[in-house]
């Protein structure tokens, strides 16, 4: 158990998988709650072809990628509100793929490549260094810190948007600090989990959480907790067995879905207890 | 009658409500046009017309949420601005997504967002104040039920509380009785009577004509305009009635109540023919 612990990147892999875990299963709460499910795995696209893009204009890749998922985001979330009749799942399918697509065609135009966008898109745990620690350790402390500061507001904001802003909830401003925490969520998990897991990390703790449980803050303990255990749980698993990284944290989060599953069914079959609330 | 107050303008104060040649809707443009409309201090207003009349447009001009093409509008002498006035609003239960992990209490604590607190739990006035309106609706032992486990009553009393719980002048709801059973209705409406006698100006959409409106003080028709305004009594006859409905509706009178009928439709084909059977006198069934 503590033999892998004696390697500096296996630590590091470890404390990234379990923060980017946490940080997956808080945000994945209100973007499952909103329905936009697919979100995380449209904007990782979206933030491939943002990457792409600062590497070719020598610009920091988190600062680069981060605004590029921003705009994204934004861009999203405005074509949905503005224009109904798009919503949100097709305006997440057209803007992502679009700016996947700039990615993709920037690479092929310019070959001369030396970095290596494979880490970008199935995760590289064990390429993890201190730069991108300390990266994923800002944007969660940011992202924890603002939850906690707007969660009454969050909260009204996504469970009925159009009645909060009449009780004084700032919609508009709730939608854009959430779009920025959502591109720096996707940005720092890209690495670790790769742009083709990402979608599962968001969707499958706040799901299982809500499994368990009725009540709000639960499923956010629940769910960061889910996550967490995922990503640690993953990263030990990846290193025994030796599988991919971000392949195994999202098999453990499926193996913790079907055991909340189970458990569900089992209870309304055996007892008739009430839920856990 | 639910109400016996006169309709007259509070003595003091500007009106509850005001609008002048008001045309509002959506980004595709107006729904309603030029509607006049001034409601008191402490009226029972409800309003009534067909689907797709602007009844909820007009809420939402209230609440400030819709977008004005022409006109003026003010809630207690202001203009709507979301979040400023004393205003509250109860949505239909339909539009709200009863999968949400949120219990009752949860719902009520919403209420009290206007408040500036920056620390993710409720203050301890909050929660009083919460556990206060939940007792008085009848509430307080489901606190912790999740908005799925209520029946139909006790939701739309989960989003009274949270209407209430920011102390408004003002409480709009949106079709507050559809969808719900007989008595769960009345218990509503009496409960928005006790509120209105406290002082709070309630305005309600209703379908309801003869369960619901005729009730009120006041009512007002609308389909894309104001038909006519006034108590149910001189409201509901058949040519105002035709205007805002586009269908013939008699009008009776049943021991001092004013009441609106159909035009009774012949349907069915007419094959069967046999006299409806008193009960206990259904023939046994063969080999019983």
């Amino acid at each position: 158990m503590l033999e892998p612990l004696q390697y500096d990147f296996f630590v590091r892999g470890l404390i990234a998988a379990t923060l980017v875990g946490a940080l997956c299963g808080l945000m994945g709460v209100y973007i499952v709650l909103r329905q936009m499910s697919y979100i995380g795995h449209g904007l990782s696209h979206a933030v491939f072809g943002g990457a792409v893009v600062s590497f070719v204009m020598s610009i920091n890749f988190y600062v680069g990628a981060s605004l590029w998922g921003f705009v994204a985001a934004l861009l999203i979330n405005l074509t949905a509100r503005r224009r109904p009749t798009i919503g949100a799942d097709a305006a997440i399918g057209i803007i992502t793929t679009a700016s996947f697509a700039v990615g993709i065609a920037l690479i092929s135009r310019f070959r001369t490549f030396t970095r290596d966008f494979d880490a970008a898109l199935f995760g590289n745990i064990l390429g993890v260094n201190n730069n991108d620690l300390v990266a994923i350790a800002l944007v969660t402390t940011a992202v924890a810190v603002v939850i906690a500061l707007g969660y009454r507001q969050l909260l009204f904001a996504t469970f009925d948007p159009e009645v909060a802003p009449v009780f004084g909830v700032p919609t508009g401003w709730i939608d854009a600090v959430f779009s920025l925490a959502l591109a720096g969520t996707v940005v720092v998990s890209m690495q670790i989990l790769g742009v083709t897991m990402i979608a599962a990390a968001i969707v499958i703790p706040p799901i299982v959480a809500r499994l368990l449980t009725d009540s709000f803050h639960r499923v956010i303990l629940l769910s960061v907790t889910v996550g967490a255990l995922s990503g640690l749980i993953g990263i030990y698993l990846s290193w025994y067995a030796d599988i991919s990284s971000g392949a195994t944290v999202v098999l453990v989060g499926t193996v913790l879905f079907l055991a909340a599953l189970l458990q569900g069914s089992l209870r309304s079959r055996l007892v008739r207890l009430p839920a856990i609330d | 009658m639910l109400h016996p107050h006169p309709h007259l303008p509070a003595p003091d104060g500007a009106p509850a409500v005001q609008l002048r040649d008001v045309s509002a809707g959506y980004q595709r443009g107006p729904v309603i046009h030029h509607i006049d409309l001034e409601i008191p201090q402490g009226d029972f207003v409800g309003l009534v017309g067909p689907s797709g009349s602007g009844k909820t447009t007009l809420l939402r001009v209230l609440l400030g949420t819709a977008r004005l093409y022409g006109g003026e509008v003010l809630v207690g002498g202001e203009r709507p601005a979301p979040g400023r006035q004393r205003i509250a609003y109860v949505p239909q239960l339909e539009t709200v997504d009863w999968n949400f992990p949120v219990t009752a209490e949860q719902v009520v604590l919403m209420g009290a967002s206007r408040g500036r607190r920056w620390l993710p739990w409720p203050s301890r006035e909050d929660r009083d104040r919460a556990r206060e309106l939940m007792d008085r609706l009848g509430l307080g032992d489901l606190a912790g039920r999740h908005i799925r486990q209520l029946s139909g009553g006790q939701q739309q009393r989960v989003f009274l509380a949270r209407a209430l719980a920011s102390d408004p002048h003002v409480l709009l709801l949106d079709e507050p009785t559809s969808g719900v059973d007989i008595k769960t209705r009345d218990d509503v409406l009496h409960l928005l009577d006790d509120l209105n006698h406290e002082g709070i100006t309630v305005i309600l959409t209703t379908h309801e004509l003869n369960a619901v409106a005729a009730h009120l003080p006041w009512v007002v028709c609308i389909n894309e305009t104001v038909i006519a305004e006034g108590p149910p009594a001189e409201v509901f006859n058949p040519d105002t009635l035709r205007a805002t409905y586009n269908a013939d509706m008699p009008v009776l009178q049943y021991e001092g109540m004013t009441l609106v009928a159909e035009r009774p439709h012949t349907l069915g084909t007419g094959r069967r023919r046999t006299s409806a059977h008193p009960v206990g006198s259904i023939p046994a069934a063969p080999g019983a």
